[in-house]
């Protein structure tokens, strides 16, 4: 199983499952992060603990921990 | 429509509108822009979090426009979103504008599409068209209006485009019934809405909402329409219904959320609306704007260094453009006390307005020029966009405190001033990570307090140092307050961590209008608080530092004066004299009695009755010092100012014990209301004051008997 946190930097994937509480999942479908969606990583933080993401045209920043809740796959 | 109210020929034509979008969409900068063209400007402030009203009027009607806290869905998730969700379900309005973002008109439909099942009017404000103009996005806004089934206006908030035909559209969908959305669902979806429908129907439900909206909403498990039907007979019947559509729906998406089976409705809803009116001539792949100013921003080494640059030129510029004008008012200060003092002629009064109330407002307004550049910088920061990257880059370091990377908004808010600060740490969803947050934001000092530090650095460093200094104060308060979080995290707020995921919006260029309005409204309610309350506090710091008077030392010390014979002694005996007095006055008494408190921390009693005072606002602390200085005897010509007086009667090491208590201990009387409110019970404010209190007198004992050592 891969997931967001895997990803390396400038890779793209689409999500295939939200492995999230019901909070976590509410908050990432409001902005857009769902089933299909595509999803390019932008840039890691210096410590690598924070990941900048790209959806659609927004870019949004989640930790690495709820990056790993989100299931993937390579496009 | 108000129609009982008819009578009155005011609300008759009435239209409440209720203002809605996902943040940074620019309500705040629409509604600015509506009422500017139609006068009664309200008040803002950079971010939402509560609902503000502007009322104006247009052709035949009064429009009353509430502007809602921006919210990305109807999750409450946030208070903000709480707000927003709660007025629109619950309170009374004829209208929503929906304002979107042109140029991210997809991610904007999301609210959008759950707006369209509320069966209330709907009007669209495509915001920021110049902005999708530039980047080559062409909306076709009659098409999307056929295909949404509601009115969709071009406007933009910032060159005021479309503004009048907005207003035309929302008075002409007010008058026209509304004839619902076009909105539809997934075939399956679709079939067990109309299962409901029909079951509803037959059982001639009593709704002011029509069935479909409410078959959606039952659906879609929305609490409200849910408490409504429970108690209705036709509950029984209906829940198995209900249980077999919801588990078909699951079922057709894979998924056993049925909000998420939703939100995928909604969004192939709208990739389809936006695949149809939306064609953008951009290329896929081009590097925009923000992607190369970001490569700089938040690169992974760069990042944090250029931050800290960035706040440490702030702070200079602080210090060095502030100390400009700072003279000149100084002199007119002293000037206008001479020349009011010269035109009254009993002593008394011309004290009380010479060194009471002049004497306090000069010592405050001396610090508007330095106010004004922090606002200025602050405002910069929160409109660019630049505050998202730096809680990106923060957030790792921030979470080993145990606080959250949103938590930073609300911090660098409180540079400003610690009433902002607070409210915005609604923005937090974790009470545990808001509560924290809020005991946190005292550390960073506010606004108020750079006059005390202003004046401390430019007494005891020169004018080159001064500008590190103010950062070291400003860097410093802020480790104390993430070891204070840390501190706070492994002890009264233990718990799970709440998740991070932010928005990081596009750069813009912020529009010297809206940092104008900003920064004057912000000086302005400075100006007036040195105008009026501080005016009072100075004259009550002044009665009580002039009363009682004790007549037999003055009888002794007049006396005294009277033989002495040289110009000096004569000088000496008066200085004396004033100090004596100001020692037996009310004020002197409180500054005694508390004296051995502080007298470890190597203050004076002037300088404690300074910090008691300082609990009303940190400006009092100035204009306290400007008082008793003024008053205390230190009557040499050449050495007037109040820099002077500091840097000659306090000695290097009290002062830094004072800056560490200033920076510290509680916020203005103000803040700590706003502070109790947020934080829900008075307990936190008791649990504040003695939480602060304690840290700084420690910290101040510390840093007293260090600077000893160390000079």
């Amino acid at each position: 199983m891969k997931t967001l946190k895997d990803c390396k930097k400038a890779c793209r994937v689409k999500v295939v499952k939200l492995n999230a509480d019901t909070d976590l999942k509410q908050r990432l479908i409001s902005f857009g992060i769902m089933k299909e969606t595509i999803i390019e990583v932008i840039e890691y933080s210096p410590t690598k603990s924070t990941i900048e993401i790209k959806v659609g045209k927004m870019k949004i920043a989640l930790r690495a921990n709820e990056a790993q809740k989100i299931e993937v796959e390579k496009i | 429509m108000n129609e009982d109210m008819k009578a009155c020929p005011i609300t008759a034509k009435h239209i409440k509108v209720a203002l809605v979008g996902q943040p940074n969409v620019g309500k705040s900068m629409l509604i600015n822009s509506v009422a500017n063209s139609h006068l009664h400007v309200g008040n803002f402030s950079g971010v939402t979090v509560d609902k503000t009203e502007v009322i104006f009027d247009y052709k035949d009607y009064s429009y009353t426009v509430v502007d809602l806290p921006g919210t990305y869905a109807f999750t409450d998730y946030t208070i903000e979103e709480r707000v927003t969700h709660d007025y629109l379900s619950a309170q009374e309005y004829d209208i929503i504008i929906n304002v979107v973002d042109s140029t991210n008109l997809e991610k904007n439909l999301q609210l959008t599409s759950e707006l369209l099942t509320m069966s209330k009017k709907v009007v669209i404000a495509l915001n920021m068209s110049d902005e999708a103009d530039r980047e080559n996005i062409q909306i076709d806004e009659n098409y999307m209006s056929e295909l949404i089934g509601v009115p969709c206006v071009k406007v933009s908030a910032v060159t005021k485009l479309g503004i009048e035909e907005l207003i035309e559209t929302v008075s002409l969908a007010n008058e026209t019934p509304n004839n619902g959305s076009k909105l539809i669902f997934s075939e399956a979806v679709e079939e067990e809405i109309a299962r409901l429908v029909w079951y509803l129907d037959k059982h001639k439900y009593e709704s002011v909402n029509s069935y479909r909206n409410i078959a959606i909403n039952i659906l879609k498990n929305n609490k409200r329409t849910y408490e409504k039907l429970h108690d209705n007979p036709i509950w029984t019947e209906l829940q198995p219904i209900l249980i077999d559509a919801s588990r078909h729906i699951e079922l057709h998406h894979d998924s056993d959320d049925i909000k998420e089976c939703f939100a995928e409705e909604y969004a192939s809803f709208n990739r389809g609306v936006v695949a149809e009116v939306v064609k953008s001539k951009l290329l896929e792949e081009k590097v925009t704007m923000t992607e190369k100013i970001d490569f700089i921003l938040i690169h992974p080494t760069l990042g944090i260094p250029i931050f800290l640059f960035l706040m440490w030129g702030l702070f200079q510029l602080t210090f060095e453009i502030g100390a400009i004008p700072m003279d000149y008012i100084d002199m007119f200060f002293s000037w206008f006390g001479n020349t009011i003092g010269s035109t009254i002629q009993n002593e008394d009064i011309r004290s009380l307005i010479v060194d009471g109330v002049i004497a306090g407002v000069g010592a405050v307004v001396l610090f508007v020029p330095n106010i004004i550049i922090l606002f200025i910088g602050i405002a910069l920061l929160e409109s660019t966009g630049y505050m998202s990257r730096v809680a990106f880059l923060l957030d790792g370091f921030f979470h080993k405190f145990g606080l959250h990377g949103q938590s930073f908004i609300p911090l660098v808010t409180g540079f400003g001033c610690s009433i902002p600060a607070y409210m915005s740490a609604r923005i937090l969803k974790n009470d545990r990570d808001r509560l924290l947050t809020l005991f946190i934001i005292g550390f960073m000092s506010c606004g108020a307090r750079l006059p005390v530090y202003v004046l401390f650095a430019g007494a005891f460093f020169s004018p080159e140092m001064a500008g590190n200094v103010l950062f070291i104060i400003y860097i410093s308060g802020a480790m104390f307050g993430l070891v204070a979080a840390k501190i706070l995290k492994l002890t009264a707020f233990k718990g799970v961590d709440e998740p991070f995921v932010m928005e990081m919006p596009k750069y813009r260029l912020p529009s010297v209008k809206l940092i104008w309005h900003t920064v004057l409204t912000k000086t302005m309610m400075y100006l007036k608080k040195a105008g009026t309350y501080i005016a009072a506090a100075s004259l009550l710091i002044w009665f009580l530092s002039n009363y009682p008077h004790n007549q037999e030392l003055e009888k002794e010390y007049n006396s005294k004066i009277e033989i002495a014979v040289s110009e000096d002694k004569k000088f000496v005996l008066q200085n004396q004299l004033a100090e004596g007095l100001l020692e037996q006055s009310y004020l002197g008494t409180i500054g005694k009695f508390s004296e051995p408190i502080f007298a470890p921390l190597g203050f004076d009693w002037k300088m404690s009755v300074a910090l008691q005072t300082g609990l009303a606002a940190k400006e009092v602390v100035v204009s306290t010092l400007g008082v008793l200085y003024a008053l205390g005897g230190d009557v040499d010509e050449s050495n007037s100012s109040l820099v002077n007086a500091i840097s000659k009667h306090i000695s290097l090491a009290s002062a830094i014990a004072f800056i560490i208590v200033v920076m510290i201990y509680l916020p203005c009387l103000a803040a700590s209301v706003v502070f109790t409110r947020e934080a829900g019970h008075i307990k936190y404010f008791f649990y504040l004051f003695m939480f602060t209190s304690i840290i700084a007198y420690v910290m101040a004992f510390l840093g007293y008997n260090i600077t000893l050592l160390v000079v």
